[in-house]
């Protein structure tokens, strides 16, 4: 009797992850709009104004896809450690090691040396160092059990303090104590046909690394046996132990793996979207990007459009001064989607539920037609 | 020319100062933790136990309410805040069995939003600053006891003893009575304390909502003791992990927190108060600023080997 029911249920649509991702993203626009209408002021013109403001002309989508662009990679570096059942917190550290790293090489490196050389060297760069930032979350748990998220948050304080040190003592600029000087933009990521294509917005390079990274990502994790292994650790450790994947060294790669967009995601923020690193800014991508993998349900494509959404949340932001809401709102609608995923659970039985009463319905139906037929 | 002795005046009482709120967001972490919820929005829940006690007491000081009233109530609004907050993840975990680093993570990332956008509205700007904290004060008698009276008895505030005997409660609290026993037990089998006849949920709930107060209480200590103001940029500059890398490493055990929470506290003031102290104020000031973190994370190295977590934290019952 029970295996038929369940058979029966079986049959009825169930909530796929890109239906419960957009309740989420519902369910926290609604309770935003709550918030703003408590402190008196039109949710509709908040909303409006955000749009207006992220995707209003050339430029500012421009602006938009700049800004996504780093939350497409730290997306990319929390969903591949969660794949293997680590959640990484450590992103800001590692973006702000890769991003330090980039900009000193920026300013050392020869100024003779062709950009295409220069961007192949920052790359590799920004991949060692924030993977090797990564890797110590990695080496910490495998070998002495320490918590990873724990540990990565201890690391993004060690790493903030770090740069903290070393914007004065290696690439200070004159006029300001506190930021590093500008890199010249034959030392960045900005490439020219793309801000002739978008009014001069801050695109780069960066953007189609981003994309580049999804797409490698999505390789590594769908066709090679690494992918394989590390998702097999990450669904269940004692079978994947007794299948013969050796698990500490899964944890330390899939870390370093993860470090390493991070730190390309360093390298885009801080030599791309901006020319300088600020002493004393923790940067809010840490956060974001597991905002982001969340929402796309840690798949590659799923990350490359949360971070879109996200990115267009955090430019538009800026043109919602007129409206007298605070910025804030922007930052409070990301954290309350992500309340709504974690408890994705209820979601998805919600519309389970009503897939199943309507396809109970539907079947009734369909007998009591047969009935008649017979009649 | 200074003597040791002055330093170690200097660095005590600084010490204690800094050790009571992470001493309270531990206790609070250990509560959460040993009913079975695992709690990673100390942090969260610390900050907004900040924000609410820093716009309360303005708020209450320019109605021309007293110095000291002030600041108790302001205290009470934090813990009473922060409680709140915390049944948002009490919810998502006990309830809806949500995974509970992601719904913390939440919390974190609400309670820093929330906050910005609160500042905003009321002040107009990202910083609430208070007008003064709570004044330091002797101990009469007690600081007057040679080499102890001015370490721990001379220049103290009063939430430090308030913090301590909530420790010392807390203490009797978890390993003297039934609802200890039972709160522990919810972290270790709950399927056992529920076959007891007792419900796993409601002491969940009590555990969550505990580590709210507590940390609605650190943070509320943190702005009338050292800080001053809520900052919504520095936001408790990551004091609220360091408070759960303080429980693991003292091993979820209230005798363990008080040890920790003290040596992190220690570390801390040399961050802080080393600048003006000789030997140390060579040491460039970011390397004095890692310093604390990067000795947790050399404290978690030598203390996650045998790890004393509680069996059945972070899994829905």
């Amino acid at each position: 009797m029970g295996v038929k029911k369940m058979k029966k249920l079986g049959e009825a649509r169930k909530a796929s992850s890109i239906l419960v991702s957009i309740s989420a993203v519902f369910l926290g626009i609604v309770a935003a709009s709550i918030l703003i209408l408590l402190i008196g002021k039109n949710p509709i013109k908040g909303f409006e104004r955000l749009m207006f403001g992220a995707f209003s002309n050339k430029r500012r989508i421009g602006n938009t896809l700049a800004m996504s662009t780093q939350l497409i990679l730290m997306g990319l570096s929390f969903s591949f450690a969660y794949k293997t059942g680590l959640f990484n917190i450590g992103g800001s550290g590692q973006m702000l090691m890769g991003g330090i790293v980039c900009t000193i090489l920026g300013h050392y490196l020869p100024s003779s040396m062709p950009k295409p050389i220069f961007i192949v060297i920052v790359i590799l760069a920004a991949i060692v160092t924030g993977g090797l930032w990564g890797l110590i979350s990695g080496f910490l748990k495998a070998k002495f059990n320490v918590h990873e998220v724990v540990s990565s948050i201890m690391l993004n304080w060690t790493a903030f303090w770090l740069v903290y040190d070393f914007i004065p003592r290696f690439v200070k600029d004159k006029a300001i104590a506190v930021k590093s000087e500008p890199l010249p933009f034959s030392r960045t990521l900005g490439l020219q046909w793309l801000r002739d294509m978008t009014g001069m917005s801050t695109l780069n390079l960066g953007f189609l690394i981003a994309i580049a990274s999804c797409i490698i990502i999505w390789f590594i994790l769908e066709k090679t046996t690494l992918g394989f292994n590390l998702k097999a650790v990450g669904s269940n450790r004692y079978c994947a132990e007794y299948a013969g994947i050796k698990i500490n060294r899964s944890i330390m790669a899939s870390m370093a793996i993860a470090g390493a967009l991070a730190g390309l995601a360093g390298l885009t923020r801080y030599c791309g979207y901006d020319t300088l690193m600020e002493m004393g800014k923790m940067p809010g991508e840490g956060f974001d990007g597991i905002a982001v993998g969340l929402l796309g349900n840690c798949s590659p494509l799923g990350v490359f459009f949360a971070a879109i959404f996200f990115g267009a949340l955090k430019m538009g932001k800026g043109s919602l001064a007129a409206t007298g809401i605070p910025t804030e709102i922007a930052d409070t609608i990301i954290a309350i989607i992500i309340y709504f995923t974690a408890t994705n659970i209820i979601i998805a039985s919600f519309w389970n539920n009503r897939f199943k009463k309507s396809y109970e319905k539907r079947k009734a139906k369909e007998r009591e037609e047969k009935k008649e037929e017979k009649v | 020319m200074i003597g040791i002795w002055d330093i170690i005046k200097v660095i005590f009482p600084a010490a204690i100062a800094y050790t009571m709120p992470l001493l309270m967001g531990a206790l609070g972490g250990l509560y959460s933790e040993r009913s079975g919820v695992t709690n990673l929005c100390i942090e969260g829940l610390m900050l907004f136990g900040c924000f609410a006690s820093a716009a309360a007491i303005v708020k209450l000081q320019a109605a021309g309410v007293g110095f000291t009233l002030s600041i108790v109530i302001g205290i009470v609004v934090a813990m009473v805040a922060s409680m709140a907050l915390s049944y948002l993840h009490a919810l998502a975990s006990i309830n809806l069995k949500a995974d509970q680093t992601i719904s913390g993570t939440a919390i974190n990332m609400l309670s820093t939003a929330l906050t910005m956008f609160l500042a905003q509205t009321i002040t107009g700007s990202g910083n609430i600053t208070i007008v003064r904290g709570i004044i330091r004060s002797d101990i009469p008698l007690l600081s007057s006891i040679p080499v102890l009276g001015p370490l721990f008895f001379s220049q103290t505030y009063w939430t430090t003893w308030l913090c301590l005997g909530i420790w010392g409660i807390s203490y009797f609290l978890l390993y003297r009575t039934n609802f200890g026993l039972r709160l522990r037990a919810c972290g270790e089998h709950p399927s056992a304390v529920a076959s007891a006849g007792i419900n796993v949920h409601r002491m969940r709930y009590i555990g969550v909502l505990l580590s709210g107060v507590l940390s609605g209480l650190g943070g509320a200590v943190i702005l009338v003791t050292y800080a001053g103001e809520y900052n919504s940029g520095a936001g408790i500059n990551g004091l609220g992990f360091l408070a759960i890398a303080a429980l693991i490493f003292g091993q979820w055990k209230p005798l363990g927190i008080l040890g920790s929470t003290a040596f992190f506290g220690l570390f801390m003031t040399i961050a802080n108060v080393g600048r003006v102290l000789p030997g140390i104020s060579e040491i460039p000031t970011g390397f004095l600023g890692l310093f604390p973190y990067f000795a947790t994370l050399v404290a978690l190295v030598f203390s996650s080997r045998k790890s004393a977590a509680p069996l059945a934290s972070g899994q829905p019952f």
